[in-house]
């Protein structure tokens, strides 16, 4: 039979455009030992991504250089720094607009300069995909890991994943992009790890075999024309309802925000099955569950062993999927639990709130620790938070006067 | 794409809006040297504007759509403004995403319709207001002139902000009294044309929009240098009427005055060396053409 189909040919790199999921659940996985950063390389490399746009911010700056190493060698096609996180997001936009797969990645302040951005990729229906490493947003001027930008990134209408390991990072950009480019989706992935713990730490980490590729981007599966003069229509409205105060331009913006807050939904199905459920859990019949996502997850785990040698049992629920928000996932499995221990990096305490709102009983969340600034969260204060909740004595902690 | 590509399914030819009907029956996509001579005698690229009466920039809209070498294979990115109001009424592909980044958009689009249609000609053209162009994007223009991306930047210059009901803006003149101007401006318009020469447009040229030909000319050559060579850059003067006080049937007089040559919108043209030489080559080959159909004309009628 003929077929139109690329799989089974190869690119001008000579790799093998393989489909999805033989990819990514079939074929061989060589270890390898990589930081955060040059695993995003390995991944892009594999991604057959048409357009990368870079801007210099820590801590994403070194993969971003990483990316450029890959348009030299021929793996993408575009590469070029753009001027400022406003103006690359905007230029990701216009390659999106005419049908490019595209990548870029950013960092704090740069999150922040670029927002304006955000909520016009998801009503364009454009899917870019943005890794965003954390890092401080405050003044003074901080470097450090800190997630408090993920919290504006939460009502942009993008999808959110937080990775916790250098593995997830890997897996999640390939299988990101599949699930973005579903047609009943079709919206841009901020997928955020921790800079510095993720970025720069090594780490190993399974990789597909570098001969093989994702398909190509298929810009003719957006649920909205592309826009590069090949498909009609070309003439979109008779009447604009940008500024028009009437019924119909409010009942217009009024749904397709709906439409795209419809479409984030819509990606569950996609999302569960791509990363294997929209959250991991461990041992949720335990009295005590720590539930958070990114590297607050692994603090979690160093804790959940200290407590373990003095036989108190916790539980562990690992959030990997912001937007679509997992609330059935998350009620399901803190359903038996007396005390819901939220760390986090950052000061305001965002995902706590994000869980109170999603289950019954709220008050058995406690927001802590949190720590902000690029400082450290040992699995000490996390046991301590837990003792705490449960109205064990604890030992003295330095500086917090207990 | 050709007109072929926006046909209509027979079965679904009867539920068409009419004017989608008679885009695909009498467009002028495809034509050669279609130009403003078109304008009300084929399907033009724009329906019924929502601009103000007698509004120059309905004008010049018509006059640019008329223009473009290559409309079926033209992308436009606008901005916000009075231009946004027109846009989705332009039977061109077009962008409006935020306000001033037009140019960073026009940027990316570019570079992705040459990555994906290599060897072919894919031409983008931005359009947007002087606000959009001088003051909250201007960096953003300034970069893609550095970055020598090709596509064009058309700026509708009326010296002010219009949309949001007539604010100062970098390309009023200095002394005009405006809303956020109360004792009137206090610094010399920005010289763009200058600006833009000096950034490494390869075209730049300043005009009013009150003759139609000028525009064509001018247009055309915009997008064939842009295409081959790098960015270029035309500023149009496309008067406010309405707040500069003047009646809907005074737009066109606005212009005349305003472009005599001791006056601010003098018309102004830089064209590269590059520049010179392929438009004296693209002018010798229409020169042969018409040659050539003169002549097969007089051996018709011979």
């Amino acid at each position: 039979m003929a077929t139109n189909s690329v799989i089974g040919t190869k690119n001008k790199k000579g790799q093998v455009i393989t489909d999805a999921r033989q990819m990514m659940f079939e074929a061989p996985r060589t270890p390898s030992f990589y930081t955060g950063s040059e695993v995003i390389k390995e991944a892009i490399r594999r991604a057959n991504v048409d357009v990368m746009i870079a801007y210099p911010i820590t801590p994403q700056s070194e993969a971003a250089a990483l990316i450029g190493e890959l348009f030299a060698e021929g793996y993408v096609k575009e590469y070029f720094r753009g001027e400022s996180e406003f103006a690359v997001m905007s230029e990701c936009a216009g390659a999106a607009f005419g049908g490019a797969r595209v990548f870029t990645t950013t960092a704090g302040p740069g999150t922040m300069r670029a927002m304006e951005n955000f909520p016009m990729w998801s009503g364009a229906r454009l899917p870019i995909q943005m890794i965003v490493t954390c890092r401080g947003i405050n003044s003074p001027l901080s470097i450090q890991p800190d997630t408090l930008e993920i919290a504006y990134l939460l009502n942009t209408g993008m999808l959110v994943w937080h990775a916790e390991t250098a593995q997830d990072f890997y897996d999640w950009i390939l299988k990101g992009y599949i699930v973005s480019e579903e047609p009943d989706v079709h919206l841009p992935l901020a997928l955020c790890c921790d800079g510095f713990f993720v970025t720069h730490t090594k780490d190993m980490v399974n990789l597909t075999p570098a001969d093989m590729c994702l398909p190509p981007y298929d810009p003719y599966r957006s649920p909205v024309p592309c826009m590069d003069m090949e498909c009609p229509p070309v003439r979109m409205m008779r009447d604009p309802f940008v500024m028009k105060s009437n019924y119909i331009s409010y009942a217009t913006h009024a749904s397709w925000q709906q439409e795209v807050w419809a479409a984030v939904e819509r990606s569950r199905k996609h999302t569960i099955a791509w990363i294997d459920g929209l959250i991991e859990t461990e041992n949720t019949d335990a009295d005590v569950l720590i539930v958070s996502s990114g590297t607050a997850v692994s603090q979690g785990r160093e804790a959940i062993r200290l407590l373990a040698d003095e036989g108190i049992r916790v539980g562990l629920v690992k959030i990997k999927s912001l937007r679509p928000w997992p609330w059935q996932e998350i009620r399901e499995a803190t359903k038996n639990a007396k005390h819901i221990i939220v760390p986090e990096f950052n000061v305001v305490g965002w995902m706590a709130r994000e869980i109170k709102a999603s289950i019954p009983d709220s008050d058995r969340v406690v927001s802590g620790p949190r720590v902000g600034g690029g400082m450290t969260m040992p699995p000490e204060i996390i046991v301590s938070e837990i003792k705490n909740a449960l109205g064990i004595r604890n030992a003295a902690m330095a500086g917090r006067g207990s | 794409m050709s007109k072929e590509r926006i046909k209509i399914a027979p079965e679904f030819y009867d539920i068409m809006p009419p004017e989608y009907q008679d885009l695909v029956n009498r467009a002028t996509y495809g034509k050669e040297d279609r130009g403003w001579k078109d304008i009300g005698s084929a399907k033009e690229l724009i329906e019924e504007h929502s601009l103000c009466a007698g509004c120059p920039e309905s004008m010049a809209f018509r006059y640019i759509l008329a223009s473009l070498p290559n409309p079926e294979d033209t992308v436009m990115v606008g901005s916000t403004g009075c231009t946004s109001l027109v846009f989705p009424h332009v039977a061109v592909h077009n962008i409006h995403s935020l306000f001033g980044n037009q140019n960073a958009i026009a940027s990316g689009l570019k570079r992705a319709l040459t990555v994906r249609f290599p060897g072919r000609i894919k031409d983008v053209v931005v359009l947007a207001g002087d606000g959009a162009t001088v003051d909250i994007g201007l960096d953003m223009t300034l970069q893609a002139w550095f970055r020598q991306e090709k596509f064009t930047t058309i700026c509708f210059d009326n010296e002010l902000y219009a949309n949001t009901g007539g604010q100062e803006s970098g390309l009023m003149q200095k002394g005009f009294v405006a809303k956020m101007a109360p004792v009137g401006k206090t610094f010399d318009k920005v010289r763009l044309p200058e600006i833009a020469r000096e950034s490494g447009c390869h075209y730049v040229v300043q005009c009013t929009v009150s003759k139609p030909s000028l525009v064509e000319k001018v247009i055309r050559n915009a997008v064939h240098v842009a295409r081959e060579i790098g960015p270029t850059y035309l500023q149009l003067y496309t008067p406010c009427i309405l707040e500069i006080g003047k009646n809907s049937m005074e737009g066109l007089q606005e212009m005349r005055d305003s472009e005599k040559p001791t006056e601010r919108f003098a018309f102004k043209e830089f064209v590269s060396e590059p520049a010179k030489q392929l438009l004296a080559e693209l002018a010798a080959k229409d020169k042969e053409k018409k040659a050539a159909a003169k002549e097969q004309l007089a051996a018709q009628q011979a």
